[in-house]
């Protein structure tokens, strides 16, 4: 399952995180954000030993979308040791988030 | 072998997929990576039939998957990056793995057009965006430009009324192209200013998008203009790269069908039908879409019930 960070948790839950982080930010009412859902789901349980795979709803928690400069939905982010490594906007599919986690995790 | 396979995920994929397995021809459908079209892009849907409150055009694309799945469609959500149609065998690639079938719907629909300038790609995600629904909230008491003047200009610059303290919508012609339900919605609205026969040159700033330059086609006098955001609606064009040397297209790039009875469907090559955007250069509507996905449907399986095929 992918976890729900929210303004209040974000930092214990992603910056301060052993793992790296990733984290889509998403609405409701974004259309690529749904079809970006399942495979969220799906690369959550697949990476689940090796890292941190949740969400970010940018409606109830504008604090963090604002913070990190979010302008545009999906966007992903990922993290490292409380630092952003990566980011990527707008859905590109499973294999084009696969990418970006396998370099955040060197396995590429 | 399997008997159909349908590339695309719009109204007039899913509409085939439901037809097709309805009358048990087990198809297969290649939806892309991104499933369910431009539809996922549009906030309300108000003239899909037999929905009078209108409906999210997201849920819409849903309800539509989950019905083809019903029906027994299999769906692949992965993109096909090469096809081979000739002869009795169609042969669909999906990255490195190939796929057969009788027969085939092309349902690959159009896809945004870019308009090339400055700053476009650069700052895509950093003030430029194509996708109002998605981004509107983040353009709260700010100062927005749409790019465009047909439909989907016309819904964002609507979208954008509820967030943004002001609103240009840059047309390079004298009038919207839009229905004349939303032009009209465009024009009594206060929050939206229309310049007429205006281009957008480039788009201008550092982190983020700060400015746009943008010229008068009649005078030729250029000006920049502060911004916070920049919403690209300009048009579509057909998503026909990967059938340019398999299928018979027109000048415009859309997949040329029959357009007579019967077979209203069928492409300059045997088993292979077409529906949707990617053929239709005029109507460009969610229903005809499904209307053609329908017809693309009942012809393959008219074509698939020759044996001699």
């Amino acid at each position: 399952m992918a976890l729900m960070f929210t303004d209040q948790d974000f930092e214990e839950k992603v910056l301060k995180s052993q793992k790296p982080v990733m984290v889509d930010f998403y609405a409701e009412r974004c259309g690529p954000c749904k079809a970006a859902a399942p495979v969220i789901e799906e690369l959550a349980e697949a990476y689940k030993e090796k890292m941190v795979i949740g969400k970010l709803d940018v409606d109830q928690n504008q604090t963090m979308a604002g913070k990190y400069g979010v302008m545009s939905i999906p966007t992903v982010i990922l993290f490292k040791d409380a630092k952003e490594a990566d980011r990527m906007t707008g859905f590109a599919g499973k294999e084009g988030y696969e990418k970006l986690i396998k370099k955040v995790l060197g396995e590429e | 072998m399997r008997q159909l396979i349908i590339i695309g995920s719009g109204p007039a994929g899913y509409t085939a997929a439901v037809y097709a397995a309805r009358a048990d021809l087990k198809p297969l459908m290649f939806s892309g990576e991104v499933a369910g079209g431009q539809l996922m892009n549009t906030r309300v849907v108000e003239n899909w039939p037999g929905t009078k409150e209108g409906v999210m055009g997201s849920e819409l694309m849903m309800e539509m998957r989950e019905q083809a799945k019903k029906f027994g469609a299999e769906i692949i959500d992965k993109k096909v990056n090469k096809v081979d149609l000739e002869g009795k065998v169609k042969k669909i690639w999906a990255g490195k793995e190939v796929f057969e079938s009788r027969a085939v719907i092309v349902a690959t629909g159009a896809e945004s057009i870019m308009l090339g300038v400055s700053g476009e790609k650069e700052f895509l995600g950093r003030g430029v965006a194509t996708c109002a629904v998605c981004d509107a909230p983040f353009y709260r008491e700010k100062t927005v430009y749409v790019i465009g003047g047909g439909d989907a200009a016309a819904e964002d610059a609507l979208t954008l009324t509820k967030y943004a303290k002001e609103i240009f919508l840059v047309h390079r012609r004298d009038q919207l192209r839009a229905s004349k339900i939303m032009a009209k919605r465009v024009q009594e609205n206060p929050k939206v200013k229309i310049l007429w026969n205006t281009e957008l040159k480039e788009i201008i700033g550092k982190e983020k998008v700060e400015k746009i330059r943008i010229m008068n086609n009649q005078t030729g006098k250029e000006e920049e203009m502060v911004t916070d955001g920049v919403f690209m609606a300009i048009g579509h064009k057909p998503a026909t790269e990967i059938f340019k040397d398999q299928l018979e297209l027109n000048e415009k790039g859309y997949i040329k069908t029959k357009m007579s009875y019967p077979g209203v469907t069928t492409t300059s090559v045997k088993g292979v039908f077409a529906a949707g955007d990617v053929v239709d250069w005029h109507y460009q509507q969610a229903v005809t879409a499904a209307g053609m996905g329908c017809q693309a449907a009942l012809d393959a399986e008219r074509y698939l019930e020759d044996k001699n095929e």
